[in-house]
């Protein structure tokens, strides 16, 4: 015993010191993400700088694979593709987002069911709920070409993912349908966060219900807004499984996003250095996206008098 | 959960004393007339309600019709005139769907708790042992959620090529952590902030180790943290697409997402009917667990975004 003894305070007095144990602790996490996110990272914008295959070592080609896709028509309509989805879906995911969200704060019955059932889109698999798309969108059989010509609407059934524009419109509804639940529920519980005494306050004021709205609940409500928009727009943006089982990037390569570009060029083509810079030019998307919400949120913060934290 | 509670126990307060319109759930509401209500409240609302709801239905409506009445313009197609199990039948029997459903299970559970493990040990590190440099940590964490998995499948799949892991539940296995430990040490972390640093310094002075401290306060203190950790996490990798079709080609292998979309699409031939059963029984699992914990889902998605 006396001679373990030294050994056993050592060991303990390690495990007391915060930093070691604290590092312990960090070890399994920390393992899989360096591993699995780090490094792929790094390997990633490695590969866009290389001429790798699948199967064959590629070698350094500087910035050769940025060069091509520049002068790629395809990249370039998936560039401007990516870009209009996430302008167009993003802004009209906020707009009925922060409308369903104000609708579901008001004094509703089953109002715990209503939102459970609203969020249902969000939690299922986006490839499987694609699927349902795409059998909503059939050239033949649709549903919506079927109502409207019996609304008299329409004389033949809309080809809905045939055509360039119609199929980039109808990707956006899609991806609509599945953001909207994701917006309205998080603007939700930062509407729940508002007192209702400001309301009060406002309404005794004699402010109409859009001053109530345009200088209560907005202002209010902008921090959590820059932080689900960022969300959405990153979603977005890097959207693949609902174009990946709509339409695979057709027609004509019309709603080819960056994101399945890279896997037909990387996964399909097998082109893995090319699929890995179109892959890479996304980040630099990215991270604006995040430095405006971060800037704009903090902009705020600041106006209403936080202190640094 | 604490507003709904709050504004329920509100109410309940203010139907006993006889005036149920000065709750402070109803603010100034009692104003507006209730034929006013139903045109900007409810009408609007049950729009939404049926265009999200839509979907749902006419997956479930489609698996149960029979070909010739998928494939035809005349008759109500909202309703089944003769209804059939062939559709099932051909996905459970005819197919790969159960071997893809238990491999959905196996993938989603082990990587779940593989990273709620590591969440909960990173989450309690960097927020209560605070060690040196524990707040750039936390940070990483924060910018490693935002990384998302369209970038990184490519030189993923090479990785997973030269570890021989190719075609492997065990490369979603080591991969799905890779979203999940970011998002649920984020969330464990807000949980952990709110439960009072007292209790840990008592069973401190009571000669308690960390270890014990974590095991045996934190962790029951933390069980919605992670309930809510675990069932987004769940739903995460039950839902994940890109590597699960990048990393695996063999049909035994596959998860539902990708097997539905990718092996029962053959050639121009579209089985509506099974490729919507497929969709449903792929989407029951989680929607059936996510109603039993919609609060815990809802306050961790919320929660994930709210700081």
């Amino acid at each position: 015993m006396t001679v373990l003894a030294p050994h056993q305070t050592a060991l303990s007095r390690a495990l007391d010191n915060r930093t070691v144990l604290g590092l312990l602790f960090m070890l399994p996490a920390a393992t899989l993400l360096l591993l699995f996110l780090t490094y792929p990272l790094g390997l990633g914008t490695y590969l866009g700088f290389t001429d790798t295959k699948i199967g064959r070592n590629g070698v350094w080609v500087g910035i050769e694979n940025y060069q091509y896709l520049w002068g790629d028509a395809v990249t370039r309509l998936a560039l401007f593709n990516t870009l209009f989805y996430t302008f167009v879906a993003s802004i009209i995911k906020f707009a009925l987002g922060l409308w369903l969200a104000l609708l579901l704060n008001k004094h509703l019955p089953f109002k715990a069911f209503l939102r459970a059932i609203v969020l249902l889109p969000f939690i299922v698999p986006t490839a499987l709920s694609a699927i349902a798309f795409w059998w909503i969108y059939d050239s033949q059989f649709s549903i919506i070409s079927w109502a409207l010509m019996r609304m008299g609407l329409i004389h033949e059934y809309i080809d809905f993912l045939g055509q360039p524009w119609a199929a980039r419109f109808s990707t956006i509804a899609a991806n609509i349908w599945r953001g909207v639940p994701f917006v309205a529920i998080t603007l939700l519980a930062g509407l729940q966060t508002i007192s209702p005494s400001f309301y009060e306050a406002a309404s005794l004021d004699g402010a109409s219900p859009w001053q109530q709205f345009r200088y209560v609940t907005l202002p209010l409500l902008t921090p959590i807004i820059a932080v689900v928009m960022t969300f959405s727009v990153l979603f977005t943006f890097t959207d693949f499984q609902l174009i990946y089982v709509l339409t695979r990037g057709g027609p004509l390569n019309s709603t080819h996003l960056m994101a399945t570009l890279s896997f037909q060029r990387a996964i399909s083509g097998g082109s893995l250095g090319e699929g890995a810079a179109i892959a890479t030019a996304m980040v630099p998307f990215l991270l604006a996206a995040i430095l405006i919400s971060y800037f704009g949120l903090q902009r705020r913060a600041w106006q209403q008098g936080a202190a640094d934290k | 959960m604490n507003d709904v509670k709050n504004s329920a126990a509100g109410a309940a307060a203010g139907n006993a004393e006889g005036k149920p319109e000065l709750t402070d759930s109803m603010g100034m509401n009692y104003l507006v007339s209730l034929p006013k209500r139903v045109v900007s409240v409810y009408v609007p609302l049950f729009v939404f309600v049926v265009v999200l709801l839509f979907p749902f239905y006419w997956m479930a409506i489609t698996a149960l019709k029979p070909d010739a009445e998928l494939l035809s313009r005349e008759g109500n197609p909202f309703w089944v005139q003769n209804p059939t199990l062939a559709h099932i039948k051909k996905l459970l029997f005819e197919t790969a769907y159960p071997d893809w459903l238990w491999n959905t299970i196996v993938v989603s559970v082990t990587s779940t708790f593989l990273s709620i493990f590591c969440s909960v040990l990173a989450a309690y590190s960097i927020e209560r042992l605070r060690f040196r440099g524990s707040r750039y940590v936390g940070m990483s964490i924060f910018l490693a959620y935002l990384v998302p998995p369209s970038i990184l499948f490519i030189p993923l799949a090479a990785m997973v090529y030269k570890l021989n892991l190719f075609d492997t539940r065990l490369a979603l296995i080591l991969t799905y952590p890779t979203f999940l430990i970011p998002f649920c040490t984020w969330l464990l972390m807000g949980y952990f902030k709110s439960i009072p640093i007292e209790l840990e310094e008592c069973a401190l002075i009571d000669g308690a180790s960390r270890l014990q401290i974590l095991i045996r306060i934190i962790l029951p203190l933390a069980v919605p943290g992670l309930i809510s950790a675990g069932i987004f996490a769940f739903t995460l990798s039950w839902n994940e697409f890109i590597y699960a079709l990048t990393f695996i080609s063999s049909s035994e292998v596959k998860t539902v997402p990708v097997g539905v979309v990718t092996e029962l699409v053959e050639g121009d031939v579209y089985h509506w009917g099974s490729l919507m059963a497929g969709a449903l029984f792929g989407s029951l699992p989680v929607a059936i667990l996510y109603s039993f914990f919609v609060e815990y889902y809802v306050s961790g998605l919320t929660g994930a975004v709210k700081e």
